[in-house]
């Protein structure tokens, strides 16, 4: 077995460490990118260009290829969330029930689209293909909090609570 | 672990609840826990115990009917009541033996008698984060009869004999894929369980991992033993968490019991898995952008053959199935293919779990076996279109499947009936839509979602579906033509024959569908600029009032 010599931490910032287990409990293996970008993600909330290098660098996979992944999968984000986030499902059964509408709504309250967060880095929008909690749709995450069978205005007071923090 | 020491723990588990004189089942499925279930939970607890009285307070997993939640079911009166808030709990205790409360009560008789529980069969029962409620069900008795009684072959027979096929959409034979993958030559196999439910309005995979991570387990070991695998994955998606929690510990605790490892039931079959989390992207429903995905790589499809089967997972033979396949498998062995065989429509065997969603009275879970009536489904179990409307067609497969309308639903529900109207089972979702629904603009949502889910390989799926989402948003608001139509009808075609995988093989089966039935409301759309829905905004028709103004 060739000797790996790991690269230095970025930062002293622990989470470093967090994301350096991941990787040693899969052995480096390549095929742990994804389970790492994952864990890097639930630490930092979002992949950054030095989190992309050193897992490249670290399992030793091109650089292209660590990058295709990070971008090829919905899940993961290249940009900071903000403080709070909205999630609107946009799957099936709450498009019927009004989800596009559930959008605009808040498209218009925050000023921004999906996948934005406001200027004040307060609140993203996001929306979702399915959270599977379709039998109470339309759906609206609040920071990861299921919020079933949800009115326009109950998104907004919500909203309202979170831009006066 | 023995069969014994299996018996041994069941006797437990009943010794320890004989102990109390009710059991109070909360069900903390996700739709629940979102209303509350779990401070529920603790007050039905609380209230026991200020009571004096012997309640067992148990969480389950989802118990059905998701719109009536949160749910509580009494045992052993077998009460169930709907709508249960954190301050009935009191009065439910006080009721407990004799009067139960009678507005919290609910009568859901003909939504559950028309049901036929294989895969869901704990549900509402077992306490999912506890192996020995599992065991006490029956749990693990299949695994270790397979691993003393039977030979591998013997295995792949029971299955082949119980006409079980593929749960996650396409229907392949899952005995034959068995038995390929059996006879597939390799020291090193794989074991893999799609848990990649990115069909959007399904969600009967989530709960049955959520519910009942151990019959999933179960499963994929009887499996592994079949084909002769030693390893197994778990792909599931990253955005069920509760999912992969649930996995975790039962792992763990199958781990625990000499249940995964090695020698198990001092045999000499091996057998661990892994969880590997999925990252939000529905091709990897695909089996090889799912073995890509594992890969850590792009999830993006393989032409085939050669088929997983052959080589799989790191080149290896490999056997996938979908969640609810797996979770067919204990029952199966336990009672015998002809058991299963018995049950459903000619060439589509056994039951069928269903998420049933949308504009319908009682959402939810339901498992019905195979051969049932549409409209049982929607008017007997699901209580019809609510508020007045009126039924306009019922969406099953997703993504990939179509649109049935009111005329077709007196068809029995299978496989190959489902093809013949257009639509696939898919993996179970069913989304019901009224009046209020354009049929244009859903086969324009759905489009929209095989766009931007195609992952780029091929050029039909990724340039077709960008031409038909042109062309439908051109029709929704009004500027399309005759021509536009035409050319959809030809791009289908295009795009159904040439494309690589499965995503872009079935992406225009929506678009065909409602062409089918709902023909007339393209054509209004287009010679009419009208929707008759009213969800689409006709933005042809204002311009040009605003030049004649």
């Amino acid at each position: 077995m060739p000797v790996i010599t790991p690269p230095p931490l970025p930062s002293e910032d622990k989470r470093w460490k967090i994301v350096n287990g991941t990787m040693r409990k899969n052995g480096f293996a390549r095929h742990a990118l994804i389970e790492t970008l994952h864990t890097v993600q639930s630490s930092f909330g979002f992949l950054d260009d030095d989190a992309i290098r050193f897992v490249a660098l670290s399992l030793r996979v091109p650089l292209s290829q660590a990058y295709g992944v990070a971008t090829f999968y919905h899940y993961f984000t290249l940009k900071p969330p903000g403080k709070h986030t909205v999630t609107v499902c946009a799957g099936t059964a709450c498009y019927i029930k009004g989800a596009d509408k559930l959008i605009a709504t808040a498209e218009k309250r925050l000023g921004i689209t999906p996948g934005q967060t406001t200027p004040d880095g307060q609140i993203s929008l996001m929306t979702a293909r399915c959270v599977g909690a379709c039998s109470r749709a339309p759906v609206v995450l609040c920071d990861g909090e299921v919020a079933g069978e949800i009115t326009g205005e109950q998104m907004l007071e919500q909203l309202e609570r979170w831009a006066v923090e | 672990m023995t069969i014994e020491e299996l018996e041994q723990i069941a006797k437990n588990v009943q010794q320890e609840n004989a102990k109390y004189d009710f059991e109070v089942n909360v069900c903390m499925d996700l739709a629940c826990a979102s209303q509350g279930a779990g401070a529920l939970k603790d007050a039905l607890e609380k209230a026991a115990e200020a009571a004096g009285k012997k309640v067992l307070v148990r969480r389950t997993g989802c118990m059905g009917p998701c719109s009536h939640g949160p749910l509580v079911r009494v045992d052993p009166e077998a009460t169930l009541y709907h709508h249960v808030k954190a301050e009935n709990a009191p009065s439910i205790v006080y009721g407990l033996g004799g009067s139960p409360v009678p507005e919290l009560q609910c009568d859901l008789n003909d939504h559950f008698d028309k049901q036929v529980r294989v895969v869901l069969e704990n549900a509402g029962l077992i306490d999912p984060e506890k192996v020995d409620d599992y065991i006490a069900h029956d749990g693990y008795k299949a695994l270790l009869t397979v691993l003393t009684e039977m030979t591998p072959n013997g295995v792949v027979h029971r299955i082949t004999e119980s006409g079980l096929r593929g749960r996650g959409g396409g229907g392949y034979p899952t005995g034959l894929k068995w038995g390929t993958v059996a006879k597939a030559k390799g020291d090193v196999k794989y074991v893999v369980c799609n848990g990649d439910e990115g069909d959007p309005g399904a969600f009967m995979d989530r709960s049955v991992m959520e519910g009942d991570p151990h019959r999933v387990i179960e499963g994929m070991a009887i499996a592994a033993y079949a084909v002769g695998a030693s390893k197994g994955f778990i792909y599931v998606r990253a955005e069920y968490p509760v999912a992969v929690s649930r996995l975790t510990t039962a792992l763990r605790e199958a781990r625990r019991h000499g249940l995964l490892g090695n020698n198990i039931c001092n045999t000499p079959f091996n057998f661990d898995v892994e969880i590997r989390l999925g990252a939000g992207a529905f091709v990897c429903g695909e089996e090889t952008a799912l073995i890509a995905s594992i890969e850590g790589k792009r999830g993006t499809p393989k032409p085939r053959p050669p088929y997983p089967a052959s080589s799989g997972l790191w080149g290896k033979p490999t056997l996938i199935n979908n969640v609810e396949t797996y979770a067919n498998i204990a029952p199966i062995v336990r009672n015998g293919g002809k058991w299963f065989h018995d049950m459903g429509s000619e060439r589509s065997k056994g039951t069928k779990v269903f998420a049933l969603t949308g504009k319908i009275a009682n959402t939810g879970l339901v498992e019905v076996p195979m051969g049932i009536k549409l409209r049982e489904i929607i008017e007997d179990i699901g209580g019809g279109v609510p508020g007045g409307h009126k039924f306009k067609a019922v969406q099953t497969g997703g993504p990939s499947g179509g649109c049935i309308p009111e005329e077709m639903l007196d068809v029995g529900v299978s496989y190959d009936a489902l093809v013949k109207m257009g639509s696939i089972m898919g993996s179970g979702g069913m989304i019901v839509m009224d009046d209020t629904s354009c049929m244009v603009n859903v086969a324009r949502f759905f489009i929209e979602f095989c766009m931007t889910e195609s992952c780029g390989k091929c050029i039909p799926c990724r340039a077709g579906t960008a031409q038909m989402f042109t062309l439908l948003t051109r029709i929704c608001n009004g500027t399309g033509t005759i021509d536009d139509l035409a050319l959809l009808e030809d791009l289908c075609v295009t795009v159904k024959e040439t494309s690589l995988c499965g995503l872009g093989q079935t992406a225009p089966n929506p678009v065909l569908s409602t062409l089918k039935y709902f023909r007339n409301e393209y054509i209004e759309h287009i010679l009419d600029k009208h929707c008759r829905a009213g969800v689409c905004q006709m933005a042809a028709v204002e311009s040009k009032n605003e030049v004649m103004a």
